[in-house]
């Protein structure tokens, strides 16, 4: 036994086995290796996928529109014949033609190919002379003859799905008043000019005769409960009388204003409100001197109207209210279509958007909200008759002077999106100046959406100005006293408990702040102010009575453990703050201090305001501030503070003249982290303030914050609309910014900590 | 010895005393907003008792009043005179007390103001009944009568106690009743209606997929067979208990004096709160509490319990840190042990880092942007296209919701991870490596153990985050009320692409989408003070460590 000690057993290390166990392992850890690696760069990639998932989406609406030619082909019908109406139907699948002689072609928009046809009833020896499209989309069509008759006409694409078949779209034609002509102008007079207002309860014709006079019928409709059926009866009609010579006419789709072009370029707005005293409104020179109109449309809501001149300018007007409550026809903007002329205009169905067309075969998109030019595209060498945009915008019917039609798909998905109607004030429809607003949808179809992103960022940085009013001084001092003056023992257990506070979700601070600071401060509003009076001068009188206090009583408590002995004296201090507040009320407020806001200065209240938020958010970046800046202070080198107290100076001396100008960095991005989540806080915002966006520095008025905003709107847009990219963008502005701001802040940290390394 | 205030001031003494008192606020902030939400969630529970009192204002008749007192509030007399209250100013305040006087069917409201100084004749009948009803909320009032199947079995006058112990023994039969009804309904019914989707789909999936044979048809309709089969005589059971269920009715006489007739089948529970000892009182509390963590909602989630709500966040949140741990230890491990440490991998950590700081709602975007519509409709198309255009994973559910979350908590697991690896000495490594040991067994046997404190930290700090978070949870599945819980006895048994239930949004749309915002704002205090529970147990893992 003794003698094998000393001598080493004989071991193989190298047997085939082992061998093979070590290529394993070795093997083994290749894997481990490349494993990891790429788990943890897939990982990270995933992490950093958010900000280009989020650019992806926002992409579109920057996005350069474009048009593609998809076919071209003889006019279907009887070629020679002039068009006097275009139209494409909801799919893009079928197109209308009318033409003069009083034919209806329905043919496949992709090569041109008549599928049916109508006659329409014409009277005896007539032709169609002028033809005006109804409110957008009611596909309704008021005809005008060479007899001075007048007839409406629906064109209406029934769709059905027959089995084992594809769509199956069939096209037709109904009069929604019969299939008799009604005579406007008197025989001999042919119409030039006609206009069609079809409401609810009442139909209106106005032409303009060969005489260059005004003519009109209005019906009312009154519908029968039982059946539902609706007869019409005619009603008297007053026109306005006009000397000057009528070249074209447009009647608003509610029948109530009427708009005479004359010659010249004058335009006269007409209210048809009395239909026994038609009265003028206003009269507008619309263009400048030997510039002629060559097309007057009104925009999706038959609010505003739109002007096309041969210098190639549109010009958008709409009655704006002054303060007598007085209309008066205003010109909003202008557009330049980039071409020599206009000749024609396409309105859009859904959007308030609409595409020229000029003499040169280009055509232009726009938007008038947004106040820009989509795209201009030249589709032909010859000059443009006539356009018709499909329902949903995505194709345009063009036809050219060659008597050719072309099929164009129009790539155009975010005309509505430009940065003057991001970031600009916009004059919106039925305001009285231009603004800026957040409304993003209404009830209706028509609705000019309001997308100024300006109302939500004002709001997101009011509400972290007043969150950071309330943490920022709470914070840093706090964090001075618990960096520096505070007991050890005392600071082992009130840091935590500060951190806690960072723990306790946002929707229960959003929820006390809505339900229970919101009413409260309401009701102790005086009580509110007294606090930051009374607190600060209460707190410095009991300290001072303290230093005087016998000496017994103040050596029972240690050093360092003056935060403890004032949280009595400030429960107190506040307790009597909000006991007084009913009588501050009586005795400085007349009793109500809210009423006395409003009446006596003007301000306006709202329970749920900033000051809640500021209160309520304030508590959430606390904890934020509080326990960077404190690391921050703790961590500067005791030898500073020693050598300074040394020196004679106080203990505040050192901590202003010291201490605090070595820490400033940390402090810095303690604050910028605190900002950064007080403008990315949601559902604090979201349930205690009222929601509105308003640009309004009150104190007493709420906000509505990007992120709020977000939270309410994004389950509701609709899937890859502009809505839903600009709430991305808003998602998009959010992360920007704090990203930026954190990082700002890492950095100084980083810095900082070297620094302190090297002292 | 006495110091003037020139030498206290001048030393600087008043900024120290108020920084301690920024401490002070901070501190009482934190405390007072724990005792705040402990106060009114815990009392919510307590059977308050009744007053009954008469309503005497100034030139007007007398009207008796019952309720519960909620709320006392000192308020200028002034402001009550501008109201139009026919109040004397010679006092500068008056006290008005919130009476909850419940009734709302018959009363229109649950809450009513009066003046403490115009109740006259307050006191605290022993016979009054709290009824807590199924539907409006409770009932106050004196029982008149008990009927079975409409005639009168007992008569309050005449039997006194009698009605009462009637009607107990309703409630009591009426709840085994209730139970075997919701047992057939929820657990039996809804087997049956599952399995007949399941049907449904597998017909139109054989159809999409051009394998609609007459013989799998056939299956298919003999399985449908029986399953309607099973669902008539599912029905038929459920007729005979509901009958049965609307025999007992009882007569009620509310505050104003109407009568009303109410079912028993319809009441939860009824108690004669004045006529309460403590004990009863105690066990009482103990009931109720034991609704609330262990029922369903009732009532537009005002009343009732909030089990679904704590279901789906426990769940939702066990789901994320399933996925966000070993993620993070994987992209911790890589970035401190493999990476190369440059410049490079500095600023992917500080962009990891700076993440953390990104709002919550961001993540929302994100989670509903790209997993709802495209992932999940991408998943619905190649998966799931029978049940087409109903998406399946296209709108959000459990499983988004968990995924998101775990991508907004993955910095947090990452940076602590991270720190615990770095805290390893390098002297550790070295010597496993010395020993001949490679980098990946190094690492599996002695870096990981030593940081797997660290780790639990970071999954800790994740859970305790994500379980507070509500704001993105609304753009990726969290609903008011989920029709079941996302995990049951049906095929698959987790239901990933369900919708779920949550404390935080629970407490959002109670106490802010409810139509009555006063009745249900008790039980969202409860629910807040649940939901702080939950995570103040998971934040002592966090102290600890650091």
């Amino acid at each position: 036994m003794q003698s094998s000690v000393g001598k080493a057993p004989q071991l193989e290390f190298d047997t085939p086995r082992l061998r093979r166990h070590r290529q394993l392992r070795a093997l083994k850890d290749r894997v481990a290796r490349h494993a990891i690696a790429a788990g943890g760069l897939s990982v990270i990639v995933a992490v950093t996928l958010i900000f280009f998932y989020l650019l992806y989406e926002v992409f579109p609406l920057f996005r350069a529109s474009s048009v593609e030619p998809l076919a071209t082909y003889d006019r279907p019908g009887a070629a020679e014949s002039v068009t006097r109406l275009l139209a494409i139907e909801e799919q893009g699948e079928k197109g209308m033609r009318l033409t003069a002689r009083g034919l209806v072609y329905f043919f496949d928009v992709k090569n041109g190919v008549v599928e049916s046809s109508v006659t329409l009833p014409v009277p005896e020896g007539a032709e169609v002379t002028a033809v005006a499209e109804g409110a957008l989309g009611s596909r309704k069509v008021a005809v005008g003859f060479s007899s001075g008759e007048i007839l409406m006409l629906q064109h209406d694409y029934r769709v059905t799905f027959p089995v084992g078949q594809q769509r199956l779209i069939t096209p037709s034609v109904v009069y929604p008043q019969g299939e008799t002509p009604i005579r406007l102008a008197p025989e001999g007079v042919a119409l030039t000019s006609v206009a069609l207002s079809d409401g609810d309860d009442n139909l209106m014709y106005v032409a303009v005769g060969s005489d260059g006079k005004l003519y009109g019928k209005r019906f009312e409709k009154e519908e029968n409960f039982l059946s539902g059926e609706v007869t019409m009866e005619e009603v008297a009609l007053a026109l306005p009388a006009s000397d000057a010579e009528i070249e074209s006419i447009a009647l608003s789709p509610n029948g109530r204003f009427l708009y005479l072009v004359q010659a010249t370029g004058t335009i006269d707005m007409h209210d048809l409100s009395k239909p026994d005293k038609p009265a003028l409104v206003d009269t507008v020179a619309a263009v400048t001197a030997g510039e002629t109109i060559t097309d007057l449309r009104f925009l999706l809501g038959g609010y505003a109207l739109l002007v096309a001149t041969d210098k190639g300018r549109v010009i958008q007007f709409f009655p704006v209210r002054d303060e007598n409550n007085r209309f008066a026809l205003e010109k909003i903007r202008e557009f330049d279509s980039g071409s020599g002329d206009v000749v024609t205009l396409a309105m859009e169905e859904r959007r308030k958007g609409f595409i020229t067309a000029s003499s040169d075969g280009a055509v232009a998109a726009f938007n008038t909200t947004a106040h820009n030019r989509a795209l201009q595209e030249g589709l032909s060498d010859q000059p443009i008759l006539r356009t018709a945009l499909a329902p949903r915008a995505n194709f345009l019917l063009v036809e050219t002077a060659d008597l050719k039609l072309h099929l164009v798909a129009v790539h155009n998905e975010h005309p509505d999106v430009s940065f003057s109607a991001l970031w600009d004030k916009v004059w919106y429809e039925g305001y009285d100046k231009p603004d800026y607003i957040w409304q993003s949808s209404a009830a209706n179809n028509d609705f000019e959406p309001k997308y100024s992103l300006m109302p939500l960022v004002f709001g997101t940085l009011k509400a972290a100005f007043y969150a950071m009013l309330l943490a920022v001084p709470l914070a840093i001092c706090g964090a001075i006293y618990a960096a520096h003056f505070m007991a050890p023992a005392v600071r082992r257990k009130v840091k935590p408990a500060i951190e806690l506070m960072e723990a306790i979700p946002t929707v229960i601070l959003g929820f006390l702040a809505g339900l229970f600071f919101a009413p409260f401060m309401e009701e102790n509003l005086p009580g509110v102010f007294a606090v930051l009076l009374i607190v600060p001068v209460g707190v410095v009188a009991f300290a001072f009575a303290w230093a005087n206090a016998p000496k017994p009583l103040t050596q029972w408590v240690p050093d360092g453990w003056d935060a403890v002995v004032l949280i009595p004296v400030i429960v107190f201090l506040g307790w009597i703050s909000f006991a007084i507040s009913g009588y501050l009320e009586i005795w400085f407020f007349g009793g109500d201090m809210r009423l006395w806001l409003t009446r006596d200065m003007g301000i306006d209240y709202s329970q749920r305001n900033s000051l809640v938020i500021g209160v309520a958010m304030g508590i959430a970046v606390i904890p934020t501030i509080f326990s960077i800046a404190e690391d921050a202070i703790f961590s500067v080198p005791k030898h500073l503070m020693f050598g300074s107290l040394a020196l004679g100076a106080t203990p505040w001396q050192t901590m202003i003249r010291v201490i605090l100008p070595t820490a400033s960095p940390g402090i810095f991005s303690a604050l910028m982290i605190g900002l950064g989540r007080a403008v990315g806080e949601t559902m604090i915002v979201l349930m205690a303030t009222g929601n509105t966006a308003i640009m309004d520095m009150n104190i007493f008025e709420g906000m509505r914050t990007l992120s709020a905003n977000i939270a309410v709107e994004m389950p509701e847009s609709e899937v890859g609309s502009s809505h839903f990219r600009i709430l991305f963008l808003a998602g998009f502005v959010l992360f920007v910014f704090t990203f930026f701001v954190n990082t700002l802040a890492e950095y100084v940290r980083q810095r900082l900590r070297k620094k302190y390394s090297v002292i | 010895m006495q110091i003037s205030f020139k030498e206290w001031t001048r030393k600087g003494n008043p900024w120290i005393w108020l920084n301690a008192a920024a401490v002070s606020v901070s501190l009482i902030a934190v405390l007072g907003l724990m005792l705040l939400i402990m106060a009114r969630g815990l009392v919510h529970f307590w059977p308050h008792s009744l007053i009954q009192a008469d309503y005497v204002l100034e030139g007007k008749e007398p009207v008796p009043v019952i309720g519960e007192v909620a709320q006392h509030e000192d308020i200028p007399t002034e402001q009550l005179k501008a109201a139009g209250y026919p109040v004397k100013a010679d006092e500068d305040f008056m006290t008005r007390i919130l009476l909850k006087t419940g009734n709302r069917d018959v009363l229109g409201s649950d809450f009513r103001w009066v003046l403490e100084g115009s109740l006259k004749n307050v006191r605290y009948p022993e016979t009054l009944i709290t009824l807590e009803r199924r539907e409006w909320g409770n009932y106050y009032g004196y029982q008149v009568a008990y009927k079975n199947n409409g005639t009168v079995v007992a008569n309050a006058q005449e039997s006194g106690d009698k009605t009462w112990e009637l009607l107990i023994a309703g409630i009591a039969r009426a709840d085994a009743l209730n139970a075997q009804i919701e047992e057939i309904e929820k657990g039996e019914i809804g087997k049956v209606n599952y399995e007949l989707e399941r049907l449904r789909l597998t017909e139109k999936r054989l159809q999409l997929e051009g394998k609609a044979t007459d013989s799998a048809l056939a299956e298919l309709e003999a399985e449908r067979q029986l399953l309607h089969k099973d669902y008539e005589r599912l029905q038929a059971q459920l007729g005979e208990l509901y009958t049965e269920i609307g025999r007992d009715t009882v007569v009620m006489r509310a505050m104003n004096g109407q009568e009303t007739e109410i079912s028993v089948s319809k009441i939860v529970r009824a108690f004669q709160p004045n006529k309460m000892g403590l004990i009863e009182k105690i066990g009482h509390y103990g009931m109720k509490l034991g609704e609330f963590v262990g029922d369903d909602p009732r009532e537009a989630n005002t009343e009732g319990g909030v089990f679904p709500a704590i279901y789906g966040t426990v769940l939702m949140v066990l789901i994320m840190s399933i996925m966000v741990t070993p993620l993070g230890v994987i992209a911790a491990v890589y970035l401190r042990e493999y990476a190369n440490q440059g410049a490079l991998t500095q600023t992917i950590r500080i962009a990891v880092n700076n993440l953390a700081g990104v709002p919550a709602i961001v993540y929302g975007v994100f989670g509903l942007g790209f997993f709802v519509y495209f992932l999940g409709g991408n998943i619905d198309r190649l998966f799931y296209p029978e049940a087409l255009p109903s998406p399946t994973f296209g709108t959000g559910g459990l499983m988004w919701a968990s995924i998101t979350l775990a991508i907004l908590t993955l910095p947090v697991v990452i940076v602590a991870t991270e720190e615990g690896l770095a805290r390893i000495p390098r002297s550790i490594r070295e010597g496993s490596l010395a020993l001949g040991a490679t980098k990946a067994e190094t690492l599996w046997r002695v870096v990981l153990p030593m940081a797997s404190p660290a780790m639990m930290t970071g999954m800790i700090l994740a859970i305790a985050r994500a379980a507070g978070e509500v704001a993105p949870l609304m753009l990726v599945g969290v609903v008011k009320l989920a029709p079941s819980l996302p995990l049951d006895g049906n095929y698959p048994f987790l239901h990933l692409d369900q919708k779920f239930m949550h404390l935080g949004f629970h407490i959002y749309d109670v106490g802010f989408q409810s139509p009555n915002v006063e009745a249900a704002r008790p039980l969202v205090y409860a629910t807040s003070l649940l939901l702080v529970l939950v995570i103040a147990l998971l934040n002592p893992g966090r102290s600890g460590d650091s």
